[in-house]
């Protein structure tokens, strides 16, 4: 009897990343005290170590697939696609952090630790087989967010933004649970298989109790991924926190909250699917067209990727009212290449923002294509990437959502968000425009060197897009493989 | 609890959530706001506890004891933030924290 309680060497072998990245996350909180004040970025590649590793543990992990710990948790190839995406995403935003916090004067360790256990948060979101764990998984990530939020204690935009993203944050949650409280109730269980075998197998499933658990689970995750009506947080957010936690907010946190969207609604609430569909079909839509026709109007760069991740969120919703595998499988194409486009573009923005901020207008960019070509270069990708231009990962992440719409015949909502893109082109297109065409602004004449781990920062994510964007196969092949299994 | 049927929990949790959301809408002093997400936690507490008791299971007080552990976690670090931003601006109403622009 108690040996089912002491958990086997293959399950904790599966949960090792998160073992790790914990273990690592709380040593670097007893070495922040002990480290001198010059030599705090060591903390910072102590993180990005444990990341490097628990990366590599998540190809072990991935090579002995199956459930752990009373199947509350489960590695198949869905988990380990968006652990790589998170931890990605921890790496680069460590990489475009340095500058930025010496720059502002607190570098400090617990920086570093936090976004581990954010990470650590978002990678158990991922894992989750059980809705507890779920919730669990989303209040780690989230409450670490919230203190990166607000981490300039001194600066008002960064109280606003912590508050916003607080408030705000713990409200969905509080729907997310009631949701999981209701089928709880419905089912008598909170694993998932075993939520989606109750729903199938009894004769007269508690339609009107699923529905109106998955109507509260909507609104709880449509806040999460800012997808509207919820996403009236996002811009004062986005642009109120320090620009490498913003990076990190758009990519780690939502691509994670996407991906407990796509296993709950695409497992549990398959049987009830005809009943959300009209409701995530409106979302995708006004998601779309209030980010691309709010953000027309923005000079602030970091607002204008604030509303642009509201239009992306739209696309991945498009993907998941399509209900298909590949619907799925596009979601997670996309959400890779986004995480990766996004974390560069805001790294420029990082470089360019200046002491306390002050210079993040599209019109602060002005003259950067002369002054600084490569960086130019490699946000030209970024912008491309956003617009979805071939041989770019945003277009075949954009191709495969559309086509998989087309394929549920979503034929409206497809050719809607086509037009969608299209105005999208402009406000991407204008940024290259000021870059290159304008004369230098006071800001691009003194602009200092960008130094070897922002440099780190912009190509890594630049050649991660390109690749997308020339072999997407080999991806998608691998997301397609995860959504077949996902759905059984 | 014999006698009282499982519908009047969900309906005074339903009650109680509700009034958490319009608290969270309406009122304008963040304390209160915060004071209104933990009414919504708690009242998803009692929808748990009265599923579990009807189930006959310890599923549901289990759950109640994780939100409650995570509700503690949320009210350290929101307090936190609370109190920097009284700090910053020696005020706690939420029209007043809006510098950002629209």
């Amino acid at each position: 009897m108690l040996d089912s309680f002491i958990p086997s060497w293959a399950e904790l072998l599966r949960f090792m990343p998160e073992i790790i990245l914990s273990l690592v996350g709380s040593l670097l909180v007893m070495l922040e005290p002990v480290t001198g004040p010059k030599s705090k970025s060591m903390l910072g590649h102590v993180a990005i170590a444990g990341l490097i590793v628990a990366l590599g543990a998540t190809f072990v992990a991935h090579a002995n697939p199956g459930a752990a710990f009373s199947s509350m948790i489960v590695v198949d190839g869905f988990a380990t696609f968006f652990r790589v995406i998170v931890f990605t995403v921890g790496i680069l935003t460590i990489f475009s952090s340095y500058q930025y916090l010496d720059r502002e004067g607190s570098n400090r360790g617990e920086y570093y630790a936090l976004i581990l256990f954010s990470v650590v948060g978002q990678s158990v979101m991922v894992v989750a087989n059980e809705l507890i764990m779920i919730f669990i998984g989303l209040e780690i990530s989230s409450i670490a967010t919230y203190v990166l939020a607000g981490f300039l204690r001194d600066d008002k935009r960064n109280n606003e933004s912590a508050i916003k993203y607080f408030l705000l944050g713990s409200f969905a949650t509080g729907f997310l649970l009631y949701g999981i409280a209701l089928i709880y109730g419905a089912t008598g269980t909170t694993d998932l298989g075993e939520v989606r075998q109750a729903v199938l197998q009894s004769a007269e499933p508690p339609v009107l109790l699923l529905s109106v658990a998955a109507g509260l689970m909507f609104i709880g995750l449509g806040f999460k991924v800012s997808g509207a009506p919820f996403q009236m947080w996002t811009p004062d957010v986005y642009q109120g926190a320090p620009t490498p936690v913003t990076a990190f907010m758009s990519a780690g946190p939502k691509a994670a909250a996407f991906a407990i969207f796509l296993r709950i609604f695409v497992t549990v609430f398959e049987s009830v699917g005809d009943r959300w569909e009209p409701l995530i079909w409106a979302s995708a839509l006004a998601s779309m067209t209030i980010g691309n026709f709010a953000a027309l109007q923005q000079k602030n760069f970091k607002r204008l990727l604030a509303y642009s991740s509201i239009a992306h969120a739209g696309y991945v919703l498009v993907a998941l009212t399509a209900r298909s595998e590949i619907g799925t499988a596009s979601a997670m194409f996309y959400l890779a290449a986004y995480a990766l486009m996004n974390m560069g573009a805001f790294a420029v923005i990082a470089h360019v923002a200046g002491k306390g901020e002050t210079t993040v207008d599209v019109s602060d960019f002005a003259g950067l294509g002369a002054k600084q070509p490569v960086t130019a270069a490699l946000l030209t990708i970024f912008m491309l990437s956003l617009i979805g231009v071939p041989l770019t990962g945003g277009f075949f992440g954009k191709f495969y959502i559309f086509k998989a719409a087309l394929e549920s015949k979503l034929l409206w909502l497809a050719i809607l968000g086509l037009l969608n893109s299209a105005v999208a082109a402009y406000y991407y297109l204008r940024v290259l425009v000021v870059m290159y065409m304008e004369e230098p602004s006071a800001r691009t004449e003194n602009l200092e060197p960008m130094p070897m781990s922002l440099q780190a920062a912009l190509w890594l994510p630049a050649a991660g897009v390109l690749f997308l964007g020339i072999f997407p196969s080999a991806v998608l092949e691998f997301a397609s493989a995860s959504a077949r299994l996902l759905g059984q | 609890m014999n006698g009282v049927p499982l519908s009047w929990y969900l309906v005074l949790s339903a009650i109680l959530f509700s009034l958490g959301v319009a608290g969270f809408l309406f009122r304008r002093n963040i304390i209160t706001i915060f004071m209104s997400i933990e009414l919504m936690l708690n009242a998803v507490n009692l929808t748990f506890i009265a599923f579990s008791y009807d189930l006959r299971q310890v599923n549901g007080h289990i759950f109640t004891f994780f939100v409650m552990v995570v509700a503690a976690a949320e009210a350290a670090v929101g307090l936190a933030i609370i109190l920097t931003v009284y700090k910053n601006r020696g005020t706690l109403n939420a029209d007043d924290v809006n510098s950002l622009r629209f």
